[in-house]
């Protein structure tokens, strides 16, 4: 048993970058309930953080995009975004090439991934690092899902990414613990930022609580595109996750939608 | 169709201290390295988020370059709906506004102090 956390949370710039125009009552249990990820990231005695995130055009742009990529740095840097704009000054995060190196050998066991010694972080993977491992002491493994540039990877194929992914912790020694990070619906970067569609953003939270693999991949982009905008491409990650979880359910410990955050916000922790 | 170097120029300088710095030193013999129509080069180097925008440069491509250039966010926001008031809906991509220039924070925001 070489996974011992698995959960998800939110990303979106906001979450620093404008934290004093949210509603302070939502906006501390939200710190709350990262905390309590901090803390059981920690209790589970964790080595290392692979995060799964999605990035934004911070190392892959459409010369050369990988459906996925993992990190196999002895060093990584963030954030890419001006610091006094996302309120998170520039850090220096050790990484675990020697690790990274076991994980990606797995996992091209079965899924071709693409692999990065050098990896610079933007808000997708700093905002949740900021909570989760606040003083960069725990190694991190950043893995993407390309959720942003079109064509993305395909939801079953970001599952089986997940499983390939677990079979890899499942296979080395260390304590591994394992976060994904993206949005469910929101239309960040654009006008229309803060629209939130929580009915959907529910819906969608009951089928990866009870990781429901195949209600999960009946998602279809266009309509997610109409339902959940281009932010809800970002499920990937999510989905990742579950199937890194081997079926195990979930417990959303925190859900809001925080307008001025552009997401619904969400932390939730597989019961392993 | 240019919309790849425009993006790629945005992706260079919102990852890269060194491409940013250029940018501010000698922007025209950074931009002569990638091959932009007039309008792009204009919108490039005032910064017209608003043109930007409509242009189809992605959101968080946009939103980056945004912050480098220390405009404040309801101002980036409003620069983008402008820019669909003044050139219309936006023309590639999947960032299109699709609110009808509504603000969606406003009712839910902490109240601001007024000085
Ligand atoms: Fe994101």
């Amino acid at each position: 048993m070489a996974l011992v956390y698995a959960g998800v949370c939110s990303h979106a710039p906001g979450i620093t970058a404008r934290a004093e125009r949210a509603d302070p009552v939502v906006r501390d249990e939200f710190y709350a309930n990262l905390e309590i990820m901090r803390q059981d990231i920690k209790n589970s005695g964790a080595e290392a953080l692979i995060v799964v995130g999605a990035e934004h055009f911070a190392n892959f742009f459409m010369n050369n995009m990988p459906a996925f990529c993992i990190g196999m740095g002895d060093e990584y840097s963030g954030p890419i975004e001006d610091p006094d704009w996302l309120k998170i000054q520039p850090h220096k995060v050790p990484g675990s090439p020697e690790l990274s190196m076991r994980i990606i050998s797995e996992v091209m066991q079965t899924v071709d991934t693409a692999f990065a010694e050098e990896w610079k972080f933007d808000h997708g993977i700093m905002v949740p690092l900021h909570f989760l491992t606040p003083d960069y002491d725990l190694p991190i493994i950043p893995v993407n899902i390309n959720c942003q540039g079109p064509p993305l990877t395909p939801l079953h194929r970001a599952w089986e990414f997940g499983e390939a992914l677990r079979r890899a912790c499942d296979a080395v020694p260390e304590k591994v613990a394992l976060v994904g990070t993206g949005g469910i619906s929101h239309w960040p970067a654009t006008p229309d930022s803060g629209k939130i569609n929580e009915e959907w953003d529910r819906d969608f939270l009951e089928k990866f609580k009870r990781n429901d693999k195949d209600a999960m991949l009946a998602y279809d982009d266009v309509q997610t595109y109409n339902d959940a905008g281009q932010g809800g491409f970002e499920i990937r990650t999510f989905i990742a996750t579950a199937a890194a979880a081997k079926g195990a359910t979930a417990d959303v410990h925190f859900f809001a939608p925080i307008p001025i955050f552009a997401v619904g916000c969400t932390c939730a922790r597989f019961n392993l | 169709m240019s919309l790849y170097y425009l993006q790629k120029v945005l992706y260079e300088l919102n990852r890269d201290a060194g491409v940013q710095q250029q940018y501010l030193d000698d922007v025209e013999s950074l931009l002569g390295k990638y091959t932009l129509t007039e309008e792009e080069r204009t919108a490039l180097k005032k910064p017209d988020i608003g043109l930007l925008y409509v242009l189809g440069v992605n959101g968080q491509i946009l939103m980056h370059f945004a912050a480098f250039h220390k405009i404040e966010w309801d101002d980036y926001l409003q620069s983008m709906r402008d820019g669909v008031t003044e050139h219309g809906a936006v023309r590639a991509g999947v960032y299109a506004m699709t609110g009808g220039g509504d603000n969606f924070t406003k009712d839910t925001e902490a109240k601001q102090e007024v000085d």
